[in-house]
């Protein structure tokens, strides 16, 4: 534990230094959800709905770091410290490198839950939104968003052979869905075309999910999202856990 | 004396290609052992055979007593190791990299002390990125010797140093030796392993072609100077290929 507590502490500091995630999933979501909070204000999502087009956005939005972690950062600090042979290392220390990876999903999900924290205070005291739905169904649905990214992250990370491709690859996976899953780019105002190929994203279908929760859909109308984050989650996961190349 | 390191039969291919080829090794403790032979030669595979970080096709390796596969987590809280590779994060700093490697362990020495025995206690805010090579090289040594090890693995101790600091250094493992420290370490520099080493061992094409002292070494040489008899060993059938 007090490894953990001392790489967790330095492995923070560092990633701070490096100032990639600080823009990327913390200053990004913010500055989307201004922009969108200052073209839309309170207007409802479509004619006679109940909720604002604001509202509707908010899960969508608190997406973005999770993504920006997942499929980013994770493989990428994965690739790099296999390449930099810091796992190798941890395997002549009572240590298992295991634990620099549990490390890093750590880091990451405090990124994702910072984001989200703040994305809901500007949300909330700018322009007057207000969760409709359940706090705890929401945040298990964030939740297992989470997993199921980092999953997506742990597997390109575990199984690239190099930085390169993995980088590569990353990008592959993080600027579609960053653009096109509806996290930046509200999926509503998408055409019925580019709609239909967005769906094949996982992210889409989080974004669905956190979206139901949100705005206090009955949690039966989304089992489909529900169903394809476990899914993508357990399959990934499974996978790395086979194939990581620790060297 | 008791045996520290204990290496047997010890075999690793890569394909057709063998790195490492039937390789015995004992070494008691408190002895400073040196492997020794050219790039290539397999002195690398055979410590990471030797540390469990590679898997070997056939022998058997214990350190301490212990199998480094099945005791890895008990073996290596006694365990120092110094790879050739730097393997730090980007951006990280001494006294980070320092508390980090500390708190992997049980018991730990005070690592300022280290820094200060190696002339880095300056540097302690200092990126590991922006040392000159012979400080990365002493900062990768005083890490191998934060757990307080009883065996310490050294590949190419005194590599990128100046011949102040590989004095230093000498006097330093010395001083370790004979508080008990059992060294294994490889070398390219054969006045410090003439200096420091009680056994050694010379490698070829992953067989070792000699095995015991140095004076052994030169004494069952044609020459006089231990530099030419290791020569000697390792290019035996060029020199005679010459001669025909």
């Amino acid at each position: 534990m007090r490894a953990f507590r001392k790489m967790f502490k330095t492995e923070i500091k560092l990633s701070l230094r490096g100032m990639d995630m600080f823009i990327f999933a913390i200053c990004m979501p913010v500055i989307v959800m201004v922009i969108l909070g200052f073209i839309y204000g309170d207007k409802p999502a479509f004619e006679g709905a109940q909720y604002s087009f604001l509202a509707q956005s908010f899960g969508a939005v608190a997406t973005i770091a999770v993504c920006a972690g997942g499929v980013m950062g994770l493989p990428l600090v994965i690739s790099d410290y296999r390449n930099k042979k810091i796992l190798k290392r941890f395997k002549v220390t009572p240590i298992s490198p295991a634990l620099i990876l549990a490390v890093q999903i750590v880091v990451y999900s405090l990124y994702s839950i910072v984001s989200l924290t703040l994305v809901y205070l500007v949300a909330a005291i700018f322009f007057g939104y207000q969760l409709s739905g359940s706090w705890v169904q929401f945040l298990g649905a964030y939740l297992l968003v989470m997993l199921s990214m980092f999953s997506i992250g742990l597997l390109v990370g575990g199984v690239a052979s190099n930085i390169k491709t993995a980088s590569v690859l990353a990008s592959l996976l993080y600027f579609p869905m960053l653009i096109f899953s509806g996290a930046t780019l509200p999926y509503e105002v998408m055409p019925g075309m580019l709609q239909r190929v967005a769906d094949i994203m996982p992210l889409t279908q989080g974004i669905k999910l956190l979206k139901a929760t949100s705005l206090g859909y009955p949690v039966e109308s989304v089992w489909v999202p529900i169903l394809i984050m476990a899914l993508v989650a357990v399959v990934c996961t499974s996978i790395s856990i086979v194939f990581f190349k620790w060297e | 004396m008791e045996t520290s390191i204990k290496v047997e039969k010890l075999s690793k291919s890569y394909g057709f290609n063998k790195a490492v080829d039937n390789v015995d090794i004992y070494i008691g403790s408190g002895e400073i052992f040196g492997l020794l032979g050219a790039n290539g030669a397999g002195k690398s595979t055979t410590i990471e055979c030797i540390l469990g970080t590679k898997k070997h096709d056939t022998g058997t390796v214990s350190i301490l007593g212990m199998n480094p596969h099945k005791q890895r987590k008990k073996l290596f809280e006694k365990v120092g190791v110094q790879f050739q590779e730097a393997n730090y994060q980007e951006k990280i700093t001494v006294s980070e990299l320092c508390e980090v490697t500390k708190s992997l362990y049980r018991t730990s020495s005070d690592y300022f002390n280290l820094l200060k025995k190696f002339g880095l206690s300056d540097k302690l805010k200092s990126q590991v990125n922006e040392l000159s090579g012979g400080q990365k090289q002493r900062l990768f040594i005083v890490l191998a010797l934060i757990p307080n090890p009883e065996v310490v693995f050294l590949d190419e101790l005194t590599t990128g140093l100046d011949t102040r600091a590989r004095r230093d250094m000498w006097q330093c493992f010395s001083e370790l030796k004979s508080k008990g420290l059992t060294v294994f370490l490889t070398s390219h520099f054969m006045d410090e392993v003439e200096k420091l080493c009680d056994k050694i061992m010379i490698l070829k094409e992953g067989k070792s072609v000699f095995y015991g002292t140095v004076q052994e070494a030169i004494k069952s040489s044609p020459y006089e100077k231990f530099e030419d008899a290791y020569l000697w060993y390792t290019d035996e059938e060029d020199i005679e290929n010459e001669s025909i």
